[in-house]
């Protein structure tokens, strides 16, 4: 009888309490509606943030998987000496292999992966290469510590204008993953804020609303849990129903943008490849329950403590 | 029993709103608290209910010294005491079933008990056919009738009434005082605040009387009176 938990309560009393929180929400509709409101953005730009996040880390790990180095040439360098270069790439203990690719395979490769069935688009540059510069290798390493000593190297051969590492790719894109992720735990972290405030605003007009009931309770002899309960059934609820709003949004919000990017954008579907939308939300869906009610809970807590002298 | 020895209490650096009370109520009884306005009757009330804390002195009820009692055990003592007010202080959303049984949904009855007991208590206060009722369908008499059962729904040793009948014509009154006799015969201590000197005089009951805070009179009203 000592319990001093929702938990420890009857099944009756406990659905009493529920019954009296969802009354709560209803009466004061407005606050209710403004706190569910901020909390759903908030859990929707976590959700955003989160998709993201994956993909982006997803997309960087197979970039890094790919060609680790890439050697130009300037223009007017000959085969041969295009061919010397070769020889001095295959001499480096580093490499594990690497490949030529000539101007023509280069565009023919383009070609493949961005015009694929819709050849016609193409068919403009036939007589005139645009990648006409592109001849290069493609080189594999066994060792990818080695990468900056190779390039450093590379770089100062005759002929060579260009070395490009995959790494300096990889590096773009988790710094604009890291600045995107800055942004978003500001912004979720504001939000956060404003919806604990909202749910705060929300619990203490409920609390005055019920002041004479609350009154009344506590000189029948209500424990005051049970006089916390209502509230904190209030911010809980206010925390489910605002983050299954964002992930029901979200879920149907991924599966539509990764079918029209695969429909709409077929050509680069072989570069771009999206996570299933199964992998997302099975650490989405429960991360985004326990945030929003957590913060309803917190945000329903601090009220009781500050308003509720029990 | 109800035991005050030596009780005062003063607001914020007050004049005491109760200067050294010392009563003692046995179970059982029926006793009238009178005094003009601002003696400090709903001060006792208060004190009674662990609502306020006394300044100096002891107080005792069934036993238990209350300055003992733990915040977290407020509860159950306060569960021994039913309390009336002048208003009624009733649920304006709910209707007098619901009134009485959110007494008990309050000390976690079970929904069989409730069932239960709330219609015998209606019945008792002779409001069965009402419990549909919403309060401001009822006259004063019918909604001090439900503050009282639910009151006495869960039980209590104690009945504390803070003028009871301030609010009702005298018809109502004297209804209500007989509930309260009544109350009182089947073994309730009851604890009557009031300011009606013509229905003390007539219950000839025992009466305390405060004046500024002292009590001044204690015993029959037959006995040398003054207020
Ligand atoms: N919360 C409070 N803070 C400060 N002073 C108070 C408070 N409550 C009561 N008092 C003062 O204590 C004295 C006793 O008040 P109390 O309410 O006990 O009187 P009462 O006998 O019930 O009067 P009434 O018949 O008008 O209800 C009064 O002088 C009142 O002004
Ligand atoms: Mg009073």
């Amino acid at each position: 009888m000592t319990g001093n938990g929702v938990i420890h309560m009857k099944f009756s009393t406990f659905w009493y309490n529920v019954g009296q929180g969802l009354k709560n929400i209803w009466r004061n509709k407005l606050f209710s509606l403004a706190s569910i409101a901020t909390m759903s953005a908030c859990i929707f730009l976590f959700g955003v943030f989160y998709a993201l996040g994956v993909n982006f880390t997803e997309m960087v790990h197979s970039a890094e998987e790919g060609v680790a180095v890439i050697v130009y040439f300037n223009p007017g360098v000959t085969q041969e000496q295009m061919d010397a270069v070769g020889e001095e790439i295959g001499k480096r203990a580093e490499v594990a292999s690497y490949d030529f690719i000539t101007a023509e395979e280069a565009w023919e490769s383009f070609k493949k992966d961005y015009f694929e069935g819709r050849e016609e688009m193409a068919e403009g540059f036939a007589n005139d290469n645009p990648l006409a510069n592109s001849a290069h290798y493609e080189i594999y390493l066994n060792d990818v510590s080695m990468q900056q000593t190779l390039v450093d190297y590379l770089e100062g051969l005759e002929g060579v204008r260009e070395v490009h590492q995959s790494e300096l790719a990889a590096k773009t894109l988790s710094d604009f993953n890291s600045l995107i992720g800055y942004i978003f735990v500001g912004v979720i972290i504001i939000l956060i804020a404003v919806a604990v405030f909202l749910i705060n605003n929300t619990v203490t007009v409920g609390i005055s609303v019920r002041k004479e009931e609350i009154a009344i309770m506590k000189l029948i002899g209500a424990k005051d849990n049970f006089v916390r309960a209502p509230f904190i059934v209030e911010g809980v609820f206010i925390g489910l129903i605002g983050s299954i709003i964002p992930l029901a949004l979200l879920f149907f919000l991924y599966q539509a943008i990764v079918n029209y990017v695969a429909e709409r954008f077929q050509f680069i579907g072989n570069l771009v490849s999206f996570i299933p939308v199964t992998d997302v939300f099975v650490v989405l869906i429960p991360v985004s329950l326990l945030l929003g009610v957590g913060i309803g809970y917190i945000g329903s807590r601090m009220t009781l403590k500050k308003h509720l002298k029990v | 029993m109800i035991q005050l020895e030596h009780v005062s209490k003063t607001y914020q650096q007050g004049v005491p709103a109760l200067n050294d009370v010392n009563i003692k109520i046995e179970q059982g009884e029926f006793v009238f608290v009178m005094g003009k306005s601002g003696s400090g009757k709903s001060t006792l009330i208060k004190l009674l209910l662990k609502e306020l804390e006394p300044t100096e002195g002891e107080i005792t009820i069934n036993g238990q010294n209350l300055s003992a009692v733990t915040h977290k055990n407020i509860p159950y003592f306060r569960r021994n005491i039913g309390v009336v007010f002048q208003n009624f202080r009733l649920l304006q959303d709910r209707n007098v079933y619901e009134n009485v049984a959110f007494a008990m949904k309050v000390v976690e009855a079970s929904t069989k008990e409730i069932k239960r007991k709330v219609p015998l208590m209606l019945s008792l206060v002779g409001l069965a056919a009402k419990y549909k009722s919403l309060p401001r369908q009822l006259s004063g008499g019918e909604q001090q009738r439900v503050a009282i059962a639910r009151a006495l729904v869960n039980e209590p040793k104690i009945l504390l009434a803070d003028e009871p009948t301030g609010n009702l014509d005298n018809t109502n009154a004297w209804e209500i005082m007989h509930l309260l006799e009544e109350i009182n015969e089947r073994g309730t201590t009851v604890v009557v605040v009031t300011h009606n000197s013509e229905i003390v005089r007539k219950m000839d009951k025992r009466v305390i009387t405060i004046k500024k805070g002292v009590v001044v009179h204690d015993g029959k009203w037959g006995d040398t009176h003054e207020v």
